[in-house]
């Protein structure tokens, strides 16, 4: 009991604990201004822990923190390997750039006084998505799902839109449904195993003689999450959240939120279940297949014909996550790595396609393609950062994009699937088309209206937009960090909890 | 120059256009400092692939690079007698190309220049990647960079025509790329394990099927849509809707020579010629290319305008070189790898008149050329040239190109590439011959109201033609450079 404590020790509990404090000093002080300079100082705060914790994983392996001191399985832990470290520096270096983004885009679109709690809420967002990626605990894990599910319809529902309630409300419902599956999943397996830690649950489980009630749990767990992370069909209430949410809550959840989700995805079916129960006998590798390949299809499809470049871009989204999955249901070392990559690369795209459509509506108000004609010309920077971005989205060599599409069809070609191959190189051909759209229009039009005369917009969006669409391009061409710690995690995950 | 390593020169070759794009950039207010800084860049680079050349020549093999991007595939680039050839073709006539924009964009008054030279210098530092690429990464990287450079060349005018062709043009070009030679590229990366450009190729012990490696060939030959293989040509019609100094150095030589040469690189360095030749999986390849010379100069027979029987002359010619290479023998290829560089100076010489004629007397059609040659002899003298070029008659570089070609094929005992390029020879001589005809021995029309009487093109615009109609001359009676590359290439000695 004597012994000193080191800071060090508890970067664990710190990486959580800071913004749920942070959230609460952003609402007593109230004011915009302090609470995002409370904010700043979080979540700067907030990727030096990551890095630490990532680096402390690849140097010495894998973390067990026991929370509050009480060892597992009694008590709550959090464990930190490979696969979360890389999302807990993903969630966080995005939610220090967003936040550096955010003053005056966040003071034009909502009123003063409740900028307050617009920053409240995104410091509770930040600690749920946070810690639903390190703690190691079913239920704690709907705990921060609830955090930052509750802060999020919030996020939504503060955009400048009456329609950003309805938004809110349809994901509020949705969510919801979403939770309540994966609890009761967590319920059937806890009946099963008589624990609530994910290490114990998958040891437990090869002893479990019934396995009906397993599958059950493994059904409900996975579609309570692909709800949350936005798997096609069950991706509805996507679009309208990301369409009407301020402008750097899109980017913000656009790049962590299903990212989260699809990390926790990941963790139960090869952690928990493992690969012989969630792939065994269950269908369940086909059926996320199909889902993927339809999700990469279908969306793409419907991105093209949108007429609200945000909804655009949610669409997109929706797709990409299918690209994401497929690297999922291929169940080997290249498929994951190229899954896992995307998770990060695509985080990087989309984020900088919203941040720069944010710089957009923050000098011209435009939120309709159509009247983003000739809006290349008089803001060049933006939308130079647009197309930097859409490139990756597409996946052009030399960009992020590239790299995860690369291991994708490497891995289909290598199991000799060629149909797939052929789903994937379509789907990108699609996004050929609804990038080139508005890249035509943009570039290739007169400016008219409030395109012609936008105002200037503020140096920290420009230059918060150009450090991610740089990134999109040394991603491209630098994956040490991305696809090479993707492979080492998609190795762990394939081997399993056991 | 003499002191930078080899190393320095490939990278020097690869940033100076791209350093030049960002000059204009900076010096867009000022025209003549821009022109002065494309001039500068086209200079420098000029110098610089010179000097590579000459090592080249001496036998050397440059190379540079070698980041790992992933999962032990490299940026690398490794200069073989091929990729100089094409380096050398491309930075010689960006310098005329230069001059030649220069007058034409200037006398055309076109809109939105600054961002029209920028594009135009990163397509020539995507060429010039192409051109010296180590593996097949390396090289799709710069392809699909040269596609999106040069798409808002072709949407320049920014009329709903320039912007549907534009889209025909991204979309054909990506859906081919994308959607055809990814896949091939990762195949033969899973089946060989190495995408690197090695003499003899890499997958002879990679230990596909037959029937394999000719699904591979095709997911090649189709997806390299810059080769204009039919029936992945429609781009290349669609692209003249671009200014013409666009059409000229790019879709003649830069963006289109960009697929030969990598079909070439890709029969020669990927496959090998032997494995081919033994396995049979490349013969129904001079049936596909023999069908498009032939089809192509059928098509361009039937076009008035002027622009568009060119670039359907260029589809022609472009498998030409497919067609050559197909033949599967070392002179059949070094009459391929002579045919690139022959059909790039005579077609930018066609382009150069054809922009020419449209900037002095607003003309396009070829019914309107009658008597031209009278008002614009420079022009119409070095189109003649051009034309008897294509056609294969010395003394021009096409004459050499064709020789090769057809003793290739003769050697190989390979008729159906011999018949082809017979009859798509005297296809050419009756599209091109009426145009110098109509142009030299009819009377010219009364000057109208529409048609004002006129004299020669721009000064910067007959000099450029004039330089390069010389250079088909000259390429007839001085061969030495493309020859000596094209021999290394083909790997053997060949007699003269």
């Amino acid at each position: 009991m004597s012994e000193p404590v080191h800071l060090v020790d508890h970067l664990p509990a710190l990486q959580v604990v800071v913004p749920l404090l942070g959230a609460v000093l952003a609402a007593i002080v109230r004011k915009g201004a302090l609470a995002w300079l409370v904010t700043l100082a979080v979540t700067w705060t907030m990727p030096v822990i990551a890095f630490a914790l990532l680096h402390e994983v690849l140097v010495n392996g894998t973390i067990s923190y026991a929370l509050g001191g009480w060892a597992p399985p009694a008590g709550i832990e959090y464990r930190i390997d490979q696969a979360n470290a890389f999302m807990l520096v993903l969630v966080s270096i995005m939610a220090a750039l967003v936040t550096t983004y955010s003053p005056r885009s966040v003071a034009s679109e909502i009123a003063p006084e409740r900028q307050g709690w617009y920053y409240c809420m995104f410091l509770l967002c930040l600690a749920g998505l946070l810690g639903m990626a390190i703690t190691g605990d079913a239920f704690n894990v709907f705990v921060f799902m609830e955090v930052s599910s509750l802060s999020m319809y919030v996020l939504i529902a503060l955009g400048r839109d009456r329609r950003a309630l309805v938004a809110a409300y349809q994901y509020l419902v949705i969510g919801t449904i979403g939770a309540t599956f994966y609890v009761i999943g967590v319920g059937l397996l806890f009946t099963m195993t008589g624990t609530l830690n994910l290490v114990d649950i998958a040891g437990r489980l090869e002893a479990v003689e019934s396995t009906r009630p397993v599958i059950a749990a493994l059904a409900f767990i996975g579609i309570g999450i692909a709800l949350k992370l936005a798997l096609f069909p069950l991706h509805l209430w996507l679009p309208n959240a990301y369409a009407y949410a301020p402008s750097a809550v899109t980017a913000f959840i656009a790049s962590t939120a299903t990212k989260v989700a699809v990390y926790l995805l990941l963790r139960f079916f090869f952690s928990v279940f493992g690969i012989d129960i969630a792939f065994g006998d269950t269908n369940a590798a086909t059926m996320v297949l199909v889902l993927a390949v339809l999700a990469m299809v279908i969306p793409s499809l419907v991105a093209i014909f949108q007429t609200n470049v945000k909804r655009m871009l949610a669409y997109s989204s929706v797709a990409q996550i299918g690209y994401i999955m497929l690297g999922i249901a291929l169940v080997s070392q290249t498929g994951l790595t190229g899954g896992i990559s995307h998770l990060f690369n695509h985080a990087i795209i989309k984020g900088t396609l919203f941040l720069a459509i944010g710089c957009m509506v923050y000098s011209t108000g435009i939120t309709r393609i159509e009247q983003m004609a000739g809006i290349g010309r008089t803001m060049p920077l933006t939308m130079g950062a647009f197309v930097l971005a859409g490139l990756g989205l597409i996946g052009i060599p030399g960009t992020a994009g590239f790299v995860s599409k690369w291991f994708l069809i490497m891995g289909a070609v290598e199991q000799g699937l060629w149909w797939l191959v052929a789903v994937i190189v379509f789907s990108s051909l699609l996004a050929v088309i609804y990038v080139g759209r508005i890249i035509e229009i943009a570039w290739f039009r007169e400016p008219v209206a409030a395109a012609a005369s936008p105002r200037k917009p503020p140096v920290e969006m420009l230059a918060v937009t150009w450090v991610l669409a740089a990134a999109t391009v040394y991603f491209g061409l630098n994956t040490e960090i991305t696809a090479g710690v993707a492979a080492q995690a998609a190795e762990l995950l394939l081997a399993g909890y056991r | 120059m003499s002191g930078l390593t080899s190393e320095t020169l490939i990278l020097l070759a690869l940033c100076l256009p791209a350093l030049g794009a960002i000059g204009i950039a900076a010096t867009g207010r000022s025209p003549n400092l821009r022109e002065a800084v494309t001039l500068t860049a086209a200079g420098a680079n000029f110098v610089v692939v010179m000097t590579l050349l000459v090592r080249v020549l001496d036998g050397e093999r440059p190379a540079a690079g070698g980041w790992e991007v992933f999962g032990g595939i490299e940026i690398a680039f490794l200069v073989e007698p091929l990729g100089m050839l094409f380096a050398t073709i491309a930075a010689t006539l960006w310098i005329v190309n230069s001059i030649y924009s220069i007058g034409y964009m200037r006398a055309n008054d076109e809109p939105r220049q600054t961002p029209f030279y920028i594009c135009f210098a990163v397509a020539i530092s995507s060429a010039i990647g192409i051109a010296f690429a180590g593996n097949l990464l390396t090289l799709f990287l710069f392809y699909e960079v040269l596609t999106v450079s040069t798409y808002p060349l072709v949407t320049h005018k920014g009329t709903d025509e320039a912007k549907a062709k534009g889209r025909i043009y991204l979309l054909l070009l990506m859906a081919t790329s994308m959607m055809l030679l990814l896949p091939a590229i990762i195949w033969t990366w899973v089946a060989a394990g190495t995408v690197d450009f090695t003499p003899g190729g890499i997958l002879a012990t990679a230990g596909l099927s037959t029937g394999a490696v000719m699904a591979l060939l095709a997911l090649y030959i189709f997806g390299i849509g810059k080769a204009a293989v039919m029936p992945v040509h429609l781009w290349l019609p669609a692209a003249m809707v671009a200014p013409t100094p666009v059409s000229a150095l790019l879709h003649a030589v830069a963006v289109v020579k960009a697929g030969v040469f990598t079909v070439v690189k890709v029969v020669v360095y990927i496959f090998g010629i032997d494995y081919l030749a033994a396995s049979g999986a490349g013969d129904w390849l001079t049936y596909v290319a023999g069908f498009t010379v032939i089809t192509a100069s059928v098509i361009a027979l039937m076009q008035d305008n002027l622009k568009k029987r060119l670039a359907y002359s260029t589809i022609s010619q472009l498998s030409y070189v497919v067609l050559a290479t197909a033949i599967l023998t070392p002179i059949s290829v070094l009459g391929a790898a002579l045919h690139i560089a022959a059909h790039a100076v005579s077609k930018i010489t066609l382009f150069f008149a054809a922009g020419s004629i449209y900037t002095a007397a607003h003309l396009t059609e070829v019914s309107q050329l009658d008597g031209i040659g009278r008002r614009m002899p420079w022009t119409m003298g070095a189109f003649t040239i051009g034309a008897l070029s294509m056609i294969g008659l010395p003394p021009t570089a096409g004459f050499l190109s064709k020789w090769f070609m057809l003793s290739g094929g003769m050697a190989a005992g390979n008729w159906v590439a011999v018949g082809v390029i017979f009859i798509s020879t005297c296809l050419t001589a009756s599209y091109f011959l009426p145009i110098v005809y109509r142009a030299f021995f009819r009377a010219p029309p009364a000057a109208t109201p529409e048609h004002p009487a006129h004299g020669e093109g721009p000064i910067p615009v007959v000099l450029a033609l004039t330089i390069t109609a010389l250079g088909v001359l000259a390429m007839f009676f001085f061969p030495d450079v493309p020859f000596t590359l094209a021999q290394a290439l083909a790997g053997q000695e060949v007699v003269k």
